[in-house]
């Protein structure tokens, strides 16, 4: 049997996802070994125009040139992998959704700015469908791994739907909220291990909400601790504007 | 000869990072038109920014760019303790430069390896080395995975990392991490060597042009990184302060995006710029490098920028080992470890200001500059990429080297010009935050 041909495309994002799988080491070889990468622009001058059984997409789509090569990549892949908070959730980029466009286009490239074509920030699976969900910003590399053998196994992935506070605990972290500091680990989308609370950062919830948070619990959270609603709201929406947007 | 028409349009550079095009047309043996096109999807950042607070911002800055996510992070710390007159203690300072090294030795490995190493040897990618050469690419790959370790005891990881804030360190490594750290970079120092000889092996383009080298300088006798003015090979020294007097963007009636020079028509930034201005301060060791790789004292060809990245990598263990050995001997103070928390309860005093940040990261000088409030909210930023004063620079380099290269096969100068792109290592994701952007659709 063929090997399955995969290929990586990225958006609107900083590369940092792909990297991560360079990160592997010489186990990427061992990676190589079960697949055919047709095409990664970054480091591959190779390129390939037919059929895909995967397609590994990065970040978000910010403009409609971004919309039509989206929905091409969809039409030649059998199975899309959005991978990275910009791909799977919008991420950092959405924090310009709540600037006015044309504002925003004025600030940063001034009188050029019609030269800009912009659209409010969107995750891939705004556009078009997605097959696989692999959350985080950059993306947990153990993750990656587990969602890969999926594909490979042609099985599915479900993503945690419980809260950055189960694997906390499991990693004995003290909460941070005990020290006077606000995380946003209770309505966060587990799935990392607790990456930046286990190296003394706090959750900024880059993984996603959880798809039913307990608000009254976070609420009754915020308030036993004193914490102000637009504190923690502004500190929500550095990764998750896009989400939000949609659920109003 | 003379009278050839050619026309190349490169849609899509492969093997750089982001997304860049080159169109050149030459018509009856004259260069009409040469530009090297950004096309990155703008993100706005400086933008995005505006209203968050002077402590979060390096969180955010740091995902312009997963490459140079630690350059980001130090550069916009720094503007950030700038504005909050916030100095670093000597052991916050000793770890960021440490933290630098492996971001600089990553992204150079990166480099020389998987985006110019398949040119030299005559392939598409590193994908056909894995069974030609399949040694230099688990050098490669084993060497990546080892800065990448480091980061990950240093700061929970190298891309986008997580315990590097204003102030200092949320966690601080223990002796066991430190002695792990060494051992780890005292492993790596044979791959080096192996890299210093394949790259001696190997044959780069012969092109010389003598350009403006911008990179900071400082006297303190280490090879400046993290802090220093604004140096330049031209004999000016300007205070960090007053980096849009270097910059000095400007517009070109061929393109929207804007470039930048100084005293002449380009400058350049990067390692062979450092290596220019400060090559004196370099590890014995690395300076060994540059002598077994038989580099000058002044290097004008942009194609060897790659080699100069070889010899900083050798540069950056040196340096680590002794950075290493100096936190052993005084031992690390873990009363210095930083509380996170943007500031809740108001511990850290927040104040009006302006600061900026200027820090060597792997393709050259990052200039973060933040306006805050006096509730330590950003109300403006500016942040100047390397690449985006690279960009100005190599399309002069273009300029020059086509017509001595205009009698080759269009394949060949297709190939030439990539590869100079290429040599400069450019960040095109990174660039596209600022002005450098045309759309060509």
């Amino acid at each position: 049997m063929d090997k399955p041909k995969i290929a990586f495309f990225d958006f609107a994002c900083c590369e940092g996802c792909q990297l991560q799988i360079a990160n592997f080491g010489e186990a990427l070889l061992d990676i190589l070994e079960l697949v055919d990468v047709v095409e990664f622009r970054e480091v591959m001058s190779e390129r390939w125009d037919g059929l895909l059984d995967a397609a590994i997409v990065e970040g978000s789509i910010t403009d409609n040139h971004a919309v039509e090569r989206i929905k091409k990549i969809r039409q030649k892949c059998k199975i899309m992998i959005a991978y990275g908070a910009c791909a799977t959730i919008g991420g950092v980029n959405g924090m310009k959704n709540s600037h006015d466009p044309g504002e925003i286009r004025r600030y940063v490239y001034k009188e050029h700015y019609e030269s800009f074509d912009t659209i409010p920030a969107m995750a891939v699976s705004d556009i078009v469908s997605v097959d696989y969900f692999v959350h985080g910003c950059p993306i947990y590399p153990p993750e990656f791994i587990k969602v890969l053998k999926s594909v490979l196994l042609g099985i599915s992935y479900t993503v945690p739907d419980h809260a950055v506070c189960q694997e906390c605990k499991l990693n004995e972290n003290v909460c941070l909220f005990e020290k006077g500091i606000t995380c946003l680990g209770p309505i966060t989308r587990a799935g990392c291990n607790s990456w930046c609370i286990n190296n003394g950062n706090i959750c900024y919830g880059c993984r996603g909400m959880v798809k039913n948070p307990n608000r009254q619990g976070a609420v009754d959270v915020l308030k036993k601790y004193g914490v102000k609603l637009q504190f923690i709201k502004s500190r929500f929406m550095m990764y998750n504007t896009c989400r939000e947007l949609k659920n109003e | 000869m003379s009278n050839k028409d050619l026309n190349i349009n490169v849609e899509y550079i492969t093997r750089v990072e982001g997304h860049g095009n080159i169109e050149v047309d030459v018509r009856k043996g004259i260069l009409k038109k040469c530009q090297l096109q950004i096309v990155e999807s703008p993100r706005f950042f400086e933008g995005m920014i505006r209203g968050r607070p002077l402590l979060e911002a390096q969180h955010i800055t740091a995902r312009i760019c997963g490459i140079c996510s630690v350059g980001h992070t130090l550069a916009s710390i720094q503007a950030a303790e700038n504005a909050l007159s916030i100095i670093p203690s000597p052991q916050t300072e000793k770890l960021r430069k440490l933290l630098l090294h492996m971001e600089i030795l990553d992204s150079h490995i990166l480099h020389i390896y998987l985006l110019v190493l398949p040119d030299l040897l005559s392939v598409k990618s590193f994908v056909p080395l894995i069974k030609t050469n399949n040694a230099a690419v688990r050098r490669a790959l084993r060497l990546k995975k080892h800065c990448n370790d480091i980061c990950e005891i240093l700061v929970g990881r190298h891309i986008h990392p997580i315990s590097a804030i204003v102030g200092g360190f949320t966690k601080l490594p223990s002796p066991a991490d430190i002695d792990m750290i060494a051992e780890i970079l005292l492993s790596m120092k044979k791959d080096m060597e192996d890299t210093v000889e394949l790259l001696k092996g190997l044959k780069f383009p012969v092109f010389e042009r003598e350009t403006e080298y911008i990179a900071l300088v400082d006297d303190s006798g280490e090879y400046p990184l993290l802090h220093g003015d604004i140096g330049s090979s031209d004999g000016y020294r300007i205070p960090k302060e007053n980096y849009k007097e270097v910059c000095n963007e400007f517009i070109v009636s061929h393109s929207s995006a804007k470039h930048t020079k100084h005293h002449r028509d380009s400058y350049a930034v990067g390692a062979l710029a450092r290596y220019n201005l400060n090559g004196y301060l370099l590890h014995e060791t690395a300076k060994t490098a540059a002598d077994t790789l038989g580099l000058k004292q002044k290097v004008t060809n942009p194609y060897l920028n790659t080699v100069v990245q070889a010899v900083e990598c050798v540069h950056c263990i040196e340096d680590s080992l002794a950075i290493l050995k100096n936190l052993k001997d005084t031992g690390i103070r873990y009363d210095e470890e930083i509380v996170v928390g943007l500031n809740e309860k108001g511990i850290i005093p927040v104040k009006a200001g302006q600061g900026i940040g200027a820090v060597e990261v792997p393709r050259g000088l990052l200039f973060h500059d933040y306006t805050a409030d006096s509730n330590g909210v950003i109300t403006d930023a500016n942040c100047v990429i390397p690449t985006n004063q690279n960009v100005n620079n190599i399309e002069h380099d273009m300029k020059l080297l086509i017509p001595r290269i205009l009698y080759k096969s269009e394949d060949e100068i297709r190939l030439l010009l990539e590869m100079l792109v290429r040599a400069y290592d450019p960040c095109i994701s990174c660039s596209a935050h600022f002005l450098d952007v045309r759309f060509v659709r």
